[in-house]
C-alpha cells in the first residue's frame, strides 16, 4: 500500500518554565515532552485511529501533524515528501491536501460567518480562482448531506451533527488526502455520532481519502479504524490493525481502556481492570516503564527499564516486559 | 408511597422565548425510592437539565412551572417559599456537577471551601476541619488533612470530583442529584468515580439521581431509569427492563445506536434520522412519531398514555396496547 | 425569507446597512436613540440655515434674558442668543467627537488585535506604549501639547486621541488574545489563513461589536472633555461657541439666570442618551447570537 504519511520519530517538547527565570536559576530550562519518538504510517484510503485519555499527547501529535506546533526532531514525510523544515509559504501547498478537524462542532466555526461564506473560505484562503463558489458550497452541503438552506444559517443556529457536518464539509473543499479528525464524535448524541462516522467512512470509500481519527472513545475505533495505536504519556504502547487489537488487547493499559468502557447491559461480566490512581504529570514521568505505577501487573523490572518495543504479531507492536497473554479476555 | 425520597409527578415547564412558548417539559413524573440509583438517560434536548434545574429550584427566570408537583420527602418544593427551598438545598439535597473545576472557588482552599458547606451545623471550626479531613479519606483522597490547605489547582480533574462529591455527602442528603459527573473525565477515572459513588451509597444510605448521556454507565450505576425524549418520559422501568426488554421505538433504537453495543465490526453503524421536534409549535400525537419506523395512524393524533408494561416497567406508546393485546 | 436571499446572493454594503437599521428601528431603544442623534446630527449639518441669530453676535441690552419667542433659549451675559450658540456649538462637539472616536478605533482596534495576535515582543512593545500614554493626566499631557501647538481644536482632537487609543487597545488585545486560541481560530490556522485574513475577516467582527458600543458611548465623554479643554482655553477659542464653553460661561452667571446651563446641559444629556441608546441596540444587531431570528 502506498503510504500517505509516514511519521518517524516525532517528538514535541514545551518549555515548562519561562526562559529567563531558568537563566536566573542557572537551571538548564526543562521541558516538557507531549509526543516522544512516534512512528507510524497511514496508507492511502486508510483510516488510522490514535486512542488515549487526556494527556497521552494525541492532540498535540495531531497539531504537530498539521503544522500548528512546532516538531523537534523527527521526520513528517506527506505523499513522499518531507514537511519538517520547509517555508510556511511552502507549507501552505501541502495544507490543501491535509484537512483539520477540531473537536468543537459549532466552536471550530467562525461564528460571525454564515455557512455559506465558511464553506467558500478554503477557496479564498489558497486563491483557488476558475470554481464558481457558490455552486461548490452546495455541491459540498450535498456531499454531507445536507440541504442547501443550511448556507444562509450561522454557527449557533446549527445543531451539533448539522455543525460537524459543514466542519467535513470545510475540510472536504479543497480535496483533501488526508483528513485528520480530532474527536469527531465529542459532543454529539449517540443517535448522531453514528451519522458522521458514517458520513467519514463512505468518504474514504468514496474519495479514497486516508482518515486519521484521533478520539478516547475505543468503541468507535473498533467500527472505523483499520489501524490503531495507543497512546500513554507521549508514547505508543500498542499498535496495529484495530481487529487484531480488539481481539487481543497485550498491553495492560490497552486492556483497561478496554474495560473501562461499560457496555450498556447491566447484566455484562467483563473481567475488569481497574486502574488506580491518574495520568502521571509530564513532568514527572516514572521511571522504566512509565505505566508501571497504575499497573495491576507490573514486576519489579517495570520500575528499572524502559520496554522494548517488540512486534508481537504481523504489524503488531508492543511495548511491554510482560505482555498479557493472548485470549485474557475472552477467558 | 412513603419510600420515594423524590416524587416528581405530572411536572409541566415552559420558557418563554421569542418565538412563542417553548415546552421544555411535559407531564414528567418520576419516583426516586429510598436508597435507589435511579437513571435519566436522554440526548440533547430531552430535557433532563430542566427536570434537574426544578427540582433544585434553579429554574432561569424565563422559565414557568405550569403544572405537577415535587415532592422531597413528602413536602411539595412547589408550595414552599424560596427561603425554605434553599434550607433544603445542600443539605437535604446536594448536588455534583459535570465539570467539578468550575465548580469550587479556585480562590480559596478546599478546607474552607469544606468548613463553609457546614455552616448549618454550627460545629467549632477544628470539628469542622476533622469532619472535612473524614469525608476526603472516605472518597479515597489520601493524606486528607494535609490536602485541605491546598487549593482547587493543585488537584487533578479526578481528585477534584472526588472532593465535590465528598462536599456533597458532608450534610448527609437524602438525595445526591449527579449531573453527568463523569463526562468530564477519562475512561479509567470514570469507571473509578462510579464505584466509589456505588460504595458511598451504600455507606451513607442515600438516593442518587443519576443523570448522563451514556447508556454503558446508565446500565453499570442505576437501579431504575427513565428514559427521556423531547420533555417527555417516554420510558420507565428497572435497568434490566430497559436494557433488555426496551419497549419503547425510542429506547430502542438508542440502545440500537450505541456503538460499544455492537460488537462485530460494521461499515454502516445505526442512526436515528431526522431531529428533535420543534418544542414550540408541537404537532399532534407522540413527540416521536417523525422518527418512528413503526408508527401507525394513532400515532398522529392522539398523545400515548403512560402504559404498564410489568411491575414497574412503563412504556407511553401506541404499540404497547397492541403488544398487550396479542400477549 | 430575506435573510436567506442576502446570504446566498452576494449581498452589496448598502443591503447589509439598511438591514442594521431595520433591526434597529425594530427597537424602541434604538428608535429613540437614532431619533436623538438624528436629531443631533441633523441640527448640525444644518446648523447655518437654522439659527435665528449670528452665534457670537453681542447684544449689550439682552443679557441673561430668559426663553421667549425671540430667544428660544434666553440669551447669555454678553446677550448672545444661547439656541443659535446650542446649534453651532453642537457642530463643533458632534465633529470633534466623531472624529476623535473613529480615529481612536481605528488605531486602537488595528494596535490592539496586533498586540494580540502578534508576537510577543510586539505585544510587550505596544503594552508598554499603552501603558505610558495612559499614565500621563489627560490636562497635563494636553497642557504640553498646547504648549508645542497652541491652542485649537486640533489640539483637542490630537490630545483625545492619544488618550484614548489605550482604552480600546487594551480591551481588544484582551479579547483577541482569547479568541486567539479558539478553536475556530485555530481551525482557519490549520487551513493556511494569512494572520491578515484571520485579523479582519474572524478576529474583527468578534471584538467590533463591544468597540462600537463602547466608541459610541465615549462620544459624550469626549464632547466633555472638549468642553473641558475649551473652559481652560485650550481648545475652541472664543468667541466660537461649544456646549463646554456655554456651560461654563452659565456657570459663572449660575446666580443671575439658569437658563445658560439648562442650554448647555440639554443637548449634552441628549446626545449622551441617543448615543447610548444607539450603541446597545447596535451592539445586538452586530452579534448574530442575540439577533432575533422570527
Amino acid at each position: 500500500m502506498a503510504e500517505m504519511l509516514t511519521v518517524e520519530n516525532l517528538r514535541v517538547r514545551f518549555r515548562a518554565r519561562t526562559p529567563w527565570l531558568a537563566r536566573l536559576k542557572r537551571t538548564s530550562p526543562s521541558f516538557i515532552e507531549a509526543v516522544c519518538g512516534v512512528s507510524f504510517g497511514i496508507g492511502e484510503g486508510e483510516t488510522y485511529a490514535l486512542v488515549g485519555e487526556s494527556g497521552s499527547g494525541k492532540t498535540t501529535l495531531a497539531f504537530a501533524l498539521t503544522g500548528l506546533v512546532k516538531v523537534d526532531s523527527g521526520s513528517i514525510r506527506f505523499r513522499g515528501e518531507e514537511l519538517r523544515g520547509l517555508s510556511d509559504r511552502a507549507l501552505k501547498t501541502h495544507r490543501r491536501h491535509m484537512a483539520l478537524m477540531f473537536q468543537d462542532p459549532v466552536g471550530s466555526l467562525s461564528p460571525r460567518l454564515s455557512v455559506q461564506s465558511l464553506l467558500t473560505e478554503p477557496f479564498k484562503i489558497h486563491g483557488v480562482e476558475g470554481v464558481d463558489r457558490d455552486s461548490e458550497a452546495r455541491r459540498l452541503l450535498s456531499v454531507v448531506g445536507l440541504s442547501s438552506d443550511i448556507a444562509a444559517r450561522y454557527p449557533h443556529q446549527l445543531s451539533g451533527g448539522q455543525a460537524r457536518r459543514v466542519g467535513v464539509a470545510r475540510a472536504l473543499a479543497l480535496s483533501p488526502k488526508l483528513l485528520v479528525a480530532d474527536e469527531p464524535t465529542a459532543g454529539l448524541d449517540v443517535s448522531v455520532q453514528g451519522e458522521v462516522l458514517n458520513l467519514l467512512g463512505g468518504l474514504k470509500k468514496q474519495l479514497g481519502i486516508s482518515i486519521l481519527i484521533i478520539t478516547h472513545n475505543l468503541s468507535i475505533v473498533r467500527h472505523v479504524a483499520d489501524r490503531m495505536a495507543i497512546m500513554y504519556l507521549g508514547r505508543f504502547v500498542e499498535e496495529g490493525p484495530t481487529e487484531a487489537v480488539f481481539a487481543n488487547p497485550r498491553h495492560p493499559y490497552t486492556l483497561a481502556l478496554l474495560s473501562a468502557t461499560p457496555e450498556p447491559d447491566p447484566d455484562a461480566v467483563l473481567k475488569e481492570i481497574e486502574l488506580h490512581g491518574e495520568v502521571p504529570s509530564l513532568l514527572e514521568r516514572p521511571t522504566g516503564c512509565e505505566f508501571h505505577p497504575r499497573c495491576p501487573f507490573a514486576r519489579p523490572r517495570c520500575r528499572q527499564l524502559p520496554p522494548p518495543i517488540t512486534q508481537v504479531n504481523e504489524g503488531h507492536w508492543l511495548s511491554c516486559h510482560y505482555p498479557v497473554e493472548e485470549g485474557y479476555l475472552a477467558a | 408511597m412513603s419510600g420515594n425520597v423524590l416524587e416528581v409527578r405530572d411536572l409541566s415547564v415552559g420558557y418563554s422565548s421569542p418565538r412563542g412558548r417553548v415546552r421544555a417539559l411535559r407531564n414528567v413524573s418520576l419516583r426516586v425510592p429510598a436508597d435507589e440509583i435511579v437513571g435519566i438517560v436522554g440526548e440533547s434536548g430531552c430535557g433532563k437539565s430542566t427536570l434537574l434545574a426544578a427540582i433544585i429550584g434553579l429554574l432561569d427566570n424565563n422559565a414557568t412551572i405550569e403544572g405537577g408537583a415535587i415532592k422531597l420527602e413528602g413536602r411539595d418544593l412547589l408550595r414552599l417559599s424560596p427561603r425554605e427551598v434553599r434550607a433544603l438545598r445542600g443539605d437535604r439535597v446536594s448536588i455534583i456537577f459535570q465539570n467539578p473545576m468550575t465548580t469550587l472557588n479556585p480562590v480559596l482552599s478546599i478546607g474552607t471551601q469544606m468548613c463553609d458547606y457546614q455552616h448549618r451545623l454550627g460545629l467549632s471550626r477544628t470539628e469542622k476541619r476533622r469532619r472535612a479531613a473524614e469525608m476526603l479519606t472516605r472518597v479515597g483522597i489520601p493524606d486528607a488533612e494535609h490536602r485541605l490547605d491546598q487549593y482547587p489547582h493543585q488537584f487533578s480533574g479526578g481528585m477534584i470530583q472526588r472532593i465535590s462529591i465528598a462536599m456533597a455527602l458532608q450534610s448527609e442528603p437524602r438525595l445526591l442529584i449527579a449531573d453527568e459527573p463523569t463526562t468530564a473525565l477519562d475512561a479509567t477515572l470514570e469507571i473509578q468515580i462510579l464505584h466509589q459513588l456505588r460504595e458511598l451509597r451504600r455507606s451513607f444510605r442515600c438516593s442518587i439521581l443519576f443523570v448522563s448521556h451514556h447508556l454503558g454507565i446508565i446500565s453499570e450505576i442505576c437501579d431504575e431509569v427513565s428514559v427521556m425524549y423531547a420533555g417527555e418520559v417516554v420510558e420507565q422501568g428497572n435497568v434490566r427492563d430497559i436494557f433488555h426488554d426496551a419497549r419503547h421505538p425510542y429506547t430502542q433504537k438508542l440502545l440500537e445506536c450505541d456503538p460499544a453495543r455492537i460488537k462485530r465490526k460494521t461499515e454502516h453503524l445505526p442512526t436515528i434520522p431526522g431531529d428533535i421536534p420543534d418544542l414550540v409549535e408541537l404537532a399532534p400525537g407522540c413527540v416521536f412519531a417523525d422518527r418512528c419506523e413503526r408508527a401507525f395512524s394513532p400515532c398522529r393524533v392522539e398523545i400515548p398514555v403512560r402504559r404498564r408494561v410489568s411491575d414497574g416497567h412503563y412504556a407511553c406508546c401506541h404499540l404497547e396496547t397492541e403488544t398487550a393485546v396479542d400477549g | 425569507m430575506t435573510t436567506e436571499a442576502t446570504v446566498l446572493a452576494p449581498s452589496s454594503a448598502w443591503r447589509t446597512i439598511w438591514q442594521g437599521l431595520a433591526r434597529v428601528l425594530r427597537e424602541p431603544l434604538g428608535c429613540l436613540g437614532l431619533a436623538l442623534v438624528l436629531t443631533m446630527a441633523g441640527s448640525a449639518i444644518l446648523a447655518d440655515l437654522i439659527v435665528p441669530f449670528d452665534p457670537i453676535a453681542i447684544n449689550p441690552r439682552a443679557r441673561l434674558e430668559p426663553p421667549s419667542w425671540e430667544h428660544l433659549l434666553g440669551t447669555d451675559q454678553l446677550g448672545r442668543d444661547l439656541f443659535s450658540r446650542v446649534i453651532m456649538g453642537g457642530r463643533i462637539a458632534l465633529e470633534v467627537a466623531l472624529f476623535c472616536v473613529s480615529l481612536a478605533l481605528v488605531f486602537g482596534v488595528g494596535l490592539g488585535m496586533l498586540a494580540g495576535f502578534g508576537p510577543r515582543w510586539l505585544d510587550n512593545a505596544l503594552i508598554l506604549l499603552f501603558d505610558t500614554l495612559r499614565s500621563f493626566p489627560t490636562v497635563m499631557f494636553a497642557l504640553a501639547i498646547v504648549t508645542v501647538l497652541g491652542p485649537s481644536v486640533n489640539t483637542v482632537i490630537l490630545v483625545v486621541v492619544i488618550i484614548s487609543i489605550p482604552n480600546y487597545g487594551r480591551i481588544v488585545r484582551a479579547q483577541t488574545q482569547s479568541l486567539k486560541n479558539s478553536p475556530f481560530i485555530l481551525a482557519e490556522r490549520a487551513m493556511g489563513a494569512s494572520m491578515a485574513r484571520i485579523l479582519s475577516i474572524h478576529m474583527l467582527p468578534n471584538v467590533l461589536g463591544p468597540m462600537l458600543i463602547l466608541a459610541s458611548m465615549d462620544i459624550p465623554v469626549v464632547i466633555t472633555i472638549e468642553a473641558g479643554l475649551s473652559f481652560l482655553g485650550l481648545g475652541v477659542r472664543p468667541p466660537t461657541p461649544s456646549w463646554g464653553t456655554i456651560l461654563n460661561d452659565g456657570y459663572a452667571f449660575i446666580r443671575n439666570s439658569p437658563w445658560p446651563i439648562i442650554a448647555g446641559g440639554i443637548p449634552l444629556i441628549m446626545t449622551t442618551l441617543g448615543f447610548t441608546f444607539l450603541g446597545e441596540v447596535l451592539r445586538d444587531t452586530f452579534d448574530p447570537k442575540l439577533r432575533r431570528y422570527g
